[in-house]
């Protein structure tokens, strides 16, 4: 039996007004995959990153995770939109890492890391705690507990970000940009971080990034995107070396 | 790679720290010398004003009615905001809710109640029995579920009590939304990707963060609503400024009695400025990397800047933002 994608998207559309930024986006991230999206600014890569967990809505298209639709659910020929609830719940099974980490500023990383499993999971906060505490270990901030947000520096607080996502224990990790807002040194540290989550964990992962080094060494695959389509789609290291098109071409020249 | 030249900062041994003469601020001196005086020579026109009669604000500053006014009107404060505060942050909500009809309901309310005068409205709540004489809840055509006169539900206090509470709860919401809008939506986007409802990441992480820009105007709110809290004395409400009135009417002693109330109010705002600050203190926690100082810790250090040397280099370490040990 052929294994289920974990992301399938198949003609996304998605259009901010008159502004179409996704034309048609057909791929499937399988599980334990790490997917990494490149592309030039305004291609749409995080817009459809932020299509997978229903921050944005898509216009045409089907996309699914999982095997189940994103938003809708199918009845016969018809879409039914999700209640509220329902994509809450599957919003938890997804976890995501923001450009700006979007840490919550007045808790400790603790209580960032707990506070998801207690208030939308249910569990008790000790258990949640205690989570929490080998999460922060992992990610190597086990004196951080009781640090707030801008008591750490950039590279820390998006490793906070990560175990925090990681709390909710998904299925599938988005990230966006994740290294972007860094300062270079600390570029290394949250990389690191994700190599571990790749081979240790065998996390599927859908990666928008600029690091052209991280997508060749950790990705499984490399998906170029420019102007709302995907132009180039292969192995990283095919992809990086030995370009198809004049697009990707003349972006990795850029970028290298 | 070679050993470059040796470092700039390890060549020259540290110098002597700076030993400066400070500037002088000779019209520190001077102003403070003016506005002693011109405040000394008002409290001495007051003080022997020729029909000033000082007994009496002796007299009734601690009087049985006096002090009976201010529980009432502390009361009437507290009541009033604990309405304003609860119904402005569920209004709030409302107002920024995706749902039409919630939002329009809050909308309305907000207009309505922030467009006519809380004179007004608590005189129409004290007022209402003259066209409700009864109030009943309950089913039309079908049970009655309660069952009240209209002037043993709403009591003057009560009045008062409705009338400063709803409207003020209009405000709130205002200041509320203010806040609400104020917190960065990567929060809203963060909390909806580990999979928070809306009213959860409204309550556990926008709520929290916007309570630094609510409560300033809050205090705010809180000191306007104590003295508005007098015009509880349309609906005989014997609150602070209905007792100063029963006894002046009585004695004469007009400004006396203003004087006995001025400085009870004044000295409530007082212990209310503090409690804010404090109240502020404590949100902001996660924002600065240091509490800010309380304000013994800032009267002491004022007076120490006011004419002194420049700090040493280890009180500058110790007030540099961004320094924690």
């Amino acid at each position: 039996m052929a294994v289920r994608p974990m992301v399938k998207a198949e003609a996304v559309h998605k259009s901010f007004g008159r502004l179409e930024v996704l034309r048609g986006i057909d791929l499937e991230v399988m599980p334990k995959e790490v997917m990494c999206i490149i592309g030039p600014s305004g291609s749409g890569k995080s817009t459809f990153l932020r299509c997978i967990n229903h921050l944005e809505k898509i216009d045409a298209g089907r996309l699914s995770v999982d095997g189940e639709l994103v938003g809708y659910r199918e009845r016969g020929n018809k879409l039914f939109e999700l209640p509220d609830r329902e994509v809450c719940r599957k919003r938890s099974e997804i976890g995501m890492v923001f450009q700006r980490f979007n840490l919550f500023p007045h808790m400790t990383a603790l209580e960032n890391i707990a506070e998801a499993p207690v208030r939308v999971k249910g569990e008790s906060r000790a258990t949640a705690e205690a989570h929490a505490r080998s999460l922060l270990e992992r990610v190597g901030l086990a004196d951080k507990v009781k640090a707030y947000p801008n008591q750490l520096s950039g590279g820390q607080q998006q490793r906070v970000a990560i175990a925090r996502a990681l709390a909710m224990q998904p299925k599938l990790m988005l990230f966006d940009e994740p290294t972007s807002a860094l300062d270079p040194e600390l570029v290394g540290e949250v990389l690191e971080v994700m190599r571990a989550l790749a081979n240790d964990l065998g996390m599927t992962m859908v990666v928008v990034t600029h690091e052209m080094g991280f997508a060749r060494e950790v990705g499984d695959s490399l998906v170029f995107m420019d102007g709302g389509v995907i132009v180039e789609a292969g192995k990283p290291r095919e992809v990086l070396a030995n370009p198809r098109h004049e697009r990707t071409r003349l972006f990795l020249s850029k970028v290298l | 790679m070679a050993a470059g030249p040796p470092l700039r900062g390890s060549q020259a041994v540290r110098p002597e720290a700076i030993k400066a003469i400070p500037v002088r601020h000779p019209w520190r001196w001077v102003s403070t010398v003016v506005v002693v005086a011109a405040v000394a020579e008002t409290v001495y026109i007051f003080v022997t004003a020729p029909n000033m009669n000082w007994g009496v604000v002796g007299r009734y500053l601690f009087g049985p009615l006096i002090l009976q006014g201010i529980v009432v009107t502390l009361e009437l404060t507290v009541l009033a905001m604990f309405i304003g505060v609860v119904l402005g942050i569920v209004l709030a909500v409302m107002r920024l809710s995706p749902n039409p009809v919630v939002s329009s309901v809050s909308w309305f309310y907000i207009w309505f109640f922030r467009g006519t005068p809380v004179l007004v409205q608590i005189f129409f709540w004290y007022n209402l029995a003259s066209i409700l004489p009864h109030i009943a809840l309950g089913i039309p055509d079908g049970p009655v579920l309660f069952h009240a006169s209209t002037n043993d539900l709403i009591s003057p206090f009560t009045a008062a009590m409705l009338g400063l509470g709803l409207n003020e709860a209009a405000y709130m919401a205002e200041i509320v939304r203010a806040g609400l809008i104020s917190v960065d939506h990567g929060q809203t986007e963060a909390a909806q990707a580990l999979g928070m409802t809306r009213l959860l990441l409204m309550r556990r992480i926008v709520l929290p963060q916007a309570m630094r820009v609510i409560v300033p105007p809050t205090g705010n709110e809180t000191i306007s609503m104590l003295k508005t809290s007098s015009l509880a004395f349309v609906a005989t409400v014997p609150e602070l400024f209905t007792r100063q009135e029963q006894i002046s009417n009585a004695n004469f002693a007009v400004i006396e009695l203003a004087i006995v109330a001025s400085i009870w109010y004044l000295a409530m705002t007082s212990i209310l400025t503090i409690g804010q600050y404090y109240v502020e203190r404590y949100f902001a926690r996660g924002a600065q990397r240091e509490l800010p100082l309380t304000p013994f810790q800032r009267f002491r250090r004022m007076l120490f800047t006011f004419h002194a040397p420049p700090p040493s280099p280890v009180d500058m370490a110790a007030t540099l933002p961004g320094h924690h040990p």
